[in-house]
């Protein structure tokens, strides 16, 4: 079956993730749409009579997806930057890998503007 | 010779005329990024153009309103959709955009234009078509006959789900260590694809993006019927890779990445088709 964890841990890894998407903006992670929804939602079904509730498994598992989502997001993004985020080397660069320097030209190449 | 024949008419003066980027371009609403310095270097991203991402309700759904200009999909037309949930999800995706916007990693939005614009225009069928080709290729039914740790692996981990899926469904799923892979009986294709097509439009196309990324149809089946969590069908699908990463050791910037790239596909499209296919009535108990 699937192994879910407590829904306190999803609850708790949601709201670090909330809290890192909106630590740039500057702006609490309370204010949020994502935030207001998640809260609404997850006492909207903890009231329940019921011993086995579908619903409430549903649910679960639907946070835990999305914590999932926004967590290898964030990760992707963090191992883009630091492994591929570089972008190509300046010709002046690429020209010091081996040794060599443009040449300085303070008239201008003839054909630019 | 080739230079007679390249010799244009009017000189070339009709293609120098032409605007830059074309129909982009001349929409407000996305302001084409400026040209790159070299001409092989990635276009500069889009900056992010906006403070606030906010939901209304309209006639035909959920729209996402970008300060106070509403989102449109790629081929412009107004971006709703059916569910509260998704319209929460896709803003903060778009909130969550610092500086310039990232389109990959904005996979919600992605599958709703898919589904809102169609620009390959399948309809119902050819997406459960597309969908139960991988049956035949399906990754848990194909097995390797050597090393034999890895033929027990695959045992172990695999054939419970199969087991799982032929149960839920009734069906025959068999697997095989042939390069021709297994070979699926009718009746499963039947039985499948008529449960495929219980689901709405919408549905499908995040069924079949699941599909796509895992590379398994059972695996899939898994997911929608939270039988499997994501991380866990991921690791179904990347069997053999994480078996050779657990001897050679993993490498952050291939193996890693294509982890979590693959993990927030799926995600995304596991969350899609859940918020899709539901609809949620709330019932208050007479005390």
């Amino acid at each position: 079956m699937a192994a879910l964890g407590s829904p306190v841990r999803t609850w708790r890894g949601l709201l670090r993730e909330l809290r890192y998407l909106n630590a740039a903006t500057g702006r609490p992670y309370r204010d949020t749409a994502a935030y207001r929804y998640l809260v609404k939602a997850f006492r909207a079904h903890r009231v329940t009579s019921e011993k086995l509730c579908r619903a409430q498994h549903e649910l679960h598992f639907q946070a835990a997806t999305y914590l999932c989502l926004l967590r290898s997001i964030r990760e992707h993004v963090a191992l883009h930057q630091e492994f591929h985020g570089k972008g190509e080397r300046s010709v002046e660069e690429s020209a010091g890998l081996v040794g060599l320097k443009l040449p300085q030209q303070p008239g201008g190449k003839g054909w630019e503007p | 010779m080739w230079r007679s024949c390249l010799r244009l008419r009017d000189g070339g003066r009709r293609l120098l005329n032409r605007p830059r980027g074309g129909l982009i371009a001349s929409e407000g609403l996305w302001p084409s990024p400026p040209a790159p310095a070299r001409a092989y270097a990635p276009p500069a991203e889009r900056k992010r153009f906006y403070q606030n991402v906010g939901i209304t309700q309209g006639e035909g759904g959920f729209e996402i309103n970008l300060d106070h200009r509403k989102l449109r999909t790629p081929q412009a037309k107004l971006f709703t959709v059916p569910s509260e949930a998704l319209a929460v999800a896709v803003a903060t995706e778009w909130d969550s955009q610092q500086d310039t916007i990232k389109p990959y990693t904005m996979h919600l939005t992605t599958l709703c234009n898919t589904c809102l614009d169609n620009p390959t225009q399948r309809d119902q069928d050819q997406l459960i078509r597309a969908a139960l080709k991988f049956l035949d290729t399906d990754t848990v039914c194909y097995r390797v006959e050597e090393p034999q740790t890895l033929v027990e692996l695959q045992r172990n981990e695999w054939d419970p789900v199969i087991g799982w899926a032929e149960r839920r469904y009734g069906v025959e799923i068999s697997s095989s260590t042939s390069i021709l892979g297994p070979s699926i009986p009718a009746r499963t294709r039947e039985v499948l694809g008529s449960h495929l097509a219980s689901y709405n439009t919408w549905v499908l196309q995040g069924i079949e993006f699941v599909v796509t990324q895992l590379k398994s149809m059972v695996l899939t089946l898994g997911l929608i019927d939270l039988y499997l969590t994501v991380e866990r069908a991921v690791l179904l699908s990347r069997l053999e890779e994480e078996y050779q990463i657990r001897k050679w050791g993993s490498i952050e910037w291939a193996h890693d990445y294509e982890l979590r790239e693959l993990r927030a596909r799926t995600a995304a499209g596991a969350l899609f088709v859940h918020l899709c296919s539901e609809s949620s009535t709330v019932k208050h108990k007479r005390l």
